[in-house]
């Protein structure tokens, strides 16, 4: 008898129904993979202490320390106690939690600690198939790998914590369609802030995303991390890509990935994966590669966005759209390239990976940045950091007169110290500009690695293309 | 958590759209390791202003703001990050539920977890609402209904299961722990 045709999102969800949903009830939804960090899990962890309970599968968790952390070399690894007080007592109390509770740490010195959306790809744990949770809303970066991976509250970091399992309702599925080839230049996160500013940044609410069409099979795995990591900023919990070789080929060599006949098993698995011919998704947009152009936000919200050759657009007498700009000391119509800017941050889950890095040196080399701004290279795990050093781009950054720091969310979201000052123009390679993310009252402008690093050669907003 | 019925309370309201989570508490308040005292920092940057003073322009800080439980804000509300800290500090403030078009998904299922009510309402309602602040309203979760000061109830949608939550004031860790046989009966068949 032949089965019903099913998405990628349906058959990992149906494959994880501990109980399906009912007219009364969520589904309960088992969890293999639950990643902490140090700011969204001590209410969880305190609120398991106050039961007497303890932690289901512990060898079903992993947890970091990436959020408040400092990047200071110094503070990261001794000779200076960390600065912030409150992140230190974070620190001391995940690493006291985890002792506790039996979860695996990587703390702050640990070689492979980083941004948690960085280092659980990148050491194989992420898996095609897999349920995958982190109280942090980037945990949709995963489903690059073909997991069903999505952001939770600490509440429910307790729940998994304490029975492996969450109660959810079925979301709905959106398949975004992407053909075409990108054009020189045009990057995996002006392909996904293209895609923002087409849906908006609630119009992907209450669905999962599947990414799909050849452009997208053809985008490395990095890049497919990069387009994934940014679905929240269109509403959606989760986005998705169906695995293929490039996800095979990106696994066979990590360190915590099934390993030899393991690993051809896990394969056999991985490749019915795949959304079935003729499977239904609830709602389906096309998109054209080959229409877009690099992108940059202007706004205080991911969806503001436009070509980076574009001009501000005007919205009438929105008091809403007229705020944002105020906030952003921008005006309707005034042209977004040459906006000068004050801090360039390379960094963030988004766009601190390897590749990231490589393709923002590749701008850099044998060029300075311009008087009078602060850059700041942050890569996403220390991980990366080593291999970056082993390649010598960290010497690049350094002679460009940028700052090279140890791994984290830094300037992301400025918890840690890493601040835009009030007022300073930022071009930043992470996800989101709303008001006050990177310091009160600094102006953030979303963009690829390769606009930041052209930005900051110039000292205003640049066209990467007008620099390579 | 408290059970959740009926609520009858006036509006404060923040026409904007889209307010995210950054907003709601900046992400250098999210220092803590409890649940609580985060009232005080709830809308940080658009309270204070850069002495610390309390902004007389702000909705929340206006004389007839004082005491109101239900917040009224603009489309997709409680956007961005997944930090819980959100409907926290909305409740440590005093606020009880927020009434929008369209509430992010992510800060709805942590508001339903704190007995924080969040009521989605067509466009006419939320229009008419913004334009009246300082209505006097009531919401049933029963019924699940919002009642203007009209007399007319709005529905408003509410899953089953959340709704027994609300009105029992039952968290859904005790629901899951008393899963525990059909959890270790999946992780057997895998
Ligand atoms: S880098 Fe930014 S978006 Fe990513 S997990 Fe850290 S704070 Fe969140």
């Amino acid at each position: 008898m032949a089965s019903t045709p099913q998405t990628l999102f349906e058959k990992v969800w149906r494959a994880h129904e501990v109980s399906p949903e009912s007219a009364a009830t969520p589904a309960v939804l088992y969890i293999d993979l639950h990643l902490l960090h140090e700011v969204t899990s001590p209410q969880a962890f305190a609120l398991l202490r106050e039961r007497g309970i303890s932690v289901r599968r512990p060898e079903r968790a992993l947890a970091t320390m990436d959020h408040s952390i400092p990047t200071l070399t110094a503070q990261v690894f001794g000779g200076a106690p960390i600065a912030i007080d409150s992140a230190a007592r974070q620190v001391r109390e995940l690493e006291a939690n985890c002792a506790e509770f039996g979860v695996e740490l990587l703390g702050l010195q640990h070689a492979q600690r980083g941004i948690v959306h960085v280092i659980g790809p990148e050491l194989g744990l992420t898996q095609p198939g897999k349920t995958i949770v982190c109280g942090d809303s980037h945990t949709s970066t995963h489903g690059a790998l073909g997991a069903l991976a999505f952001g939770i509250g600490t509440t429910e970091v307790a729940h998994v914590l304490a029975t492996q399992c969450l109660l959810q309702s079925k979301p709905r599925t959106l398949g975004v369609n992407v053909h075409g080839r990108l054009r020189p230049g045009v990057t995996a996160k002006d392909l996904i802030l293209a895609i923002i500013g087409r849906l908006g940044i609630a119009g992907g609410t209450g669905h999962v995303i599947e990414y799909r069409g050849e452009t997208v099979r053809g985008l490395d795995m990095e890049e497919r991390l990069t387009v994934c990591n940014m679905s929240i900023e269109a509403g959606a919990r989760a986005g998705m890509i169906a695995p293929d070789e490039t996800t095979f080929d990106y696994l066979a060599r990590r360190p915590r990935a099934p390993q030899g006949a393991a690993f051809e098993r896990a394969l056999d698995e991985w490749r019915r994966l795949p959304t079935d011919t003729g499977a239904r998704f609830d709602r389906e947009v096309d998109f054209d590669a080959a229409a877009i152009e690099p992108m940059i936000t202007y706004g205080t919200n991911p969806g503001m966005v436009i070509p980076i050759g574009g001009s501000v657009p005007a919205h009438g007498d929105d008091p809403a759209f007229a705020q944002a700009l105020a906030y952003m000391g921008l005006t309707p119509g005034a042209a977004i390239k040459d906006q000068p800017v004050n801090v360039v941050f390379i960094g963030s889950c988004t766009n601190a990976r390897l590749s990231d890095l490589r393709s923002a040196a590749a701008v850099l080399r044998g060029r300075h940045v311009a008087p009078g701004i602060t850059m700041l290279v942050v890569p996403g795990s220390q991980d990366v950091k080593r291999q970056a050093e082993a390649e010598g781009l960290h010497q690049v950054f350094l002679d460009a007169g940028a700052q090279w720091r140890e791994s984290g969310c830094s300037m992301c979201l400025g918890m840690n110290g890493d601040l835009v000052g009030a007022g300073q123009y930022a071009i930043s390679t992470s996800n989101r500009n709303f008001e006050g993310r990177q310091g009160k009252g600094a102006r953030t402008l979303l963009a690829s690695p390769v606009t930041a690093a052209a930005s900051a050669v110039r000292g205003r907003v640049t066209d990467p293309r007008e620099l390579t | 958590m408290e059970p959740f019925t009926t609520l009858r309370s006036r509006t404060v309201v923040l026409p904007a759209a889209n307010i995210d989570t950054d907003q709601i508490i900046p992400a250098r308040y999210l220092t803590t390791t409890t649940r609580t005292g985060l009232g005080g920092n709830l809308f940080a940057d658009w309270r204070y202003d850069a002495q610390g003073a309390p902004r007389a322009d702000f909705a929340l800080n206006r004389p007839e703001a004082q005491g109101c439980s239900i917040l009224v804000a603009g489309r997709n509300f409680g956007c961005g990050s997944s930090r819980e800290h959100a409907p926290w500090a909305l409740y440590d403030y005093g606020l009880r539920a927020v009434v929008s078009t369209q509430i992010a998904d992510i800060f709805r299922s942590n508001a339903l977890k704190n007995g924080f009510l969040p009521v989605v309402v067509d466009e006419p309602t939320s229009a008419w609402l913004i334009a009246h602040p300082g209505a006097d309203i009531a919401l049933d979760v029963a019924a699940g209904t919002l009642t203007l000061p009209s007399g007319a109830a709005v529905e408003f949608p509410l899953e089953a299961f959340a709704r027994h939550c609300l009105l029992h004031g039952v968290d859904e860790l005790g629901y899951l722990l008393a899963r525990g046989e059909e959890i270790t009966a999946y992780e057997r068949r895998r």
